[in-house]
């Protein structure tokens, strides 16, 4: 059967593309952030996982309001990149595991959680720069099964929810018959607020508390309503459902985690950014 | 669903209201994925509105350029971000913008967050 050996959770701003694409990751502005990364890639080097669960959210590049998914899947062979309107460039096509998506979204159903399959899937900047992040040399020695988790239309999913699902995604990496080891990532930022007056919106302490929930108190999180959490960390900083998500399926495969690295910013754009591994003990 | 939720001071939530409010602003600003829509968006922005069939509201926040005319028209962020790109604006410019500061205040204000 399948191994999940950990979960890394990292920040997706879109202006990382930029930086990276102009080599900027040593400026005085951007050190702080990518500095965070090499531990992450040494434990990837050393535990050199076969595929990646992605839990991510689309900003407006695959899905528009026309049809929102709450919860989806990816069942593509490759999931590619596009123009998102702003001037990033597009990254490298991601390799997909075909096998992992439809046993996911056989699992998935089966417990309750009606997903959307997709078997042609754009991925946005949320996808691909955490692979860039992890692998900076555009070479990636992982499959990826993308889950994406709606934060545009609200109702958004409950926190408790999304823990569940994650959960349910994390049982059926444990059942997969297969000799893979697997990673569950978590993309998405911290507290930030892009949108109306309380844009700039941050809250630093909300944040550090739910880092350090993530590893001894998993579930501390799903007590605040979509409301509060937006209270909390902004109209966008609800992306900290994918956090959720990862760290729900690390809880079903084991009963402790611990924090391998953790590395916490302010600010980057507008947001508060991290990156954090968990290792299953 | 019976009682209204508390308010948070300077944030629209994308709700239904909106979502419905919205949809002709946020589908034209969703177009914007693509070079040849910026193109033609900028080679006429008037024909480019009416054929995504916006209403007056819309057209008069699109033609200011003012991001808090958009969400109070519809707009969702993540679809009006689209619409900035074609002006070269990034995500601090808007925040300066909708709070009234400079870039400069902006960013400090963003620093001030880590104390």
């Amino acid at each position: 059967m399948a191994r999940l050996i950990g979960g890394i959770g990292t920040s997706h701003i879109p202006a990382i593309g930029g930086a990276i694409a102009r080599g900027l990751q040593q400026e005085p502005y951007w050190k702080p952030f990518f500095d965070g990364f090499p531990p992450i890639r040494e434990w990837l080097a050393a535990t050199r996982p076969d595929v990646m669960v992605m839990f991510y959210n689309d900003h407006g590049l695959n899905f528009f309001l026309d049809k929102m998914p709450t919860f989806a899947v990816g069942a593509a062979a490759e999931y590619h990149n596009a123009d998102e309107g702003w001037g990033i460039p597009t990254l490298t096509p991601l390799a997909g595991d075909v096998d992992l998506s439809w046993h996911l979204i056989e699992s998935l159903v089966d417990k309750e959680f009606d997903i959307v399959s997709c078997q042609e899937m754009l991925v946005d900047h949320a996808c691909s720069l955490p692979m860039k992040l992890f692998y900076p040399d555009g070479e990636y020695p992982v499959k990826v099964v993308p889950v994406c988790i709606n934060t545009v239309q609200f109702p958004l999913p409950k926190p408790g929810r999304v823990y569940a699902m994650g959960k349910a995604v994390g049982e059926a990496i444990r059942s997969w018959d297969s000799d893979s080891k697997v990673v569950v990532v978590a993309s998405g930022g911290l507290s930030h607020q892009l949108d109306g007056e309380r844009a700039g919106f941050i809250n630093k302490r909300f944040d550090l508390r739910f880092l350090d929930s993530l590893e001894s108190d998993p579930e501390w999180a799903t007590r605040f309503s979509i409301h509060e959490l937006v209270e909390q960390t902004g109209t966008q900083g609800v992306e900290l459902l994918m956090w959720l998500a990862m760290r729900g399926a690390l809880a079903a495969t084991t009963p402790r985690v611990q924090r391998l690295h953790s590395n916490y910013h302010i600010p980057i754009s507008n947001t508060a950014t991290a990156v954090m591994a968990l290792e299953a003990a | 669903m019976s009682t209204p939720l508390p308010e948070i001071p300077g944030t629209t939530l994308f709700d239904s209201a909106q979502a419905r409010k919205g949809y002709a602003l946020n589908k034209m600003c969703f177009s914007f994925n693509e070079q040849a829509n910026r193109q033609a968006f900028q080679a006429d922005e008037e024909a480019y509105m009416d054929r995504y069939g916006l209403n007056d509201r819309q057209k008069a926040a699109i033609r200011a350029r003012n991001v808090l005319q958009l969400i109070a028209a519809g707009g969702n962020a993540y679809y009006l971000a689209k619409f900035a790109g074609i002006f070269g604006l990034d995500m601090q410019d808007i925040g300066a913008q909708q709070t009234g500061m400079s870039k400069e205040e902006f960013k400090a204000k963003l620093r001030a967050a880590n104390h």
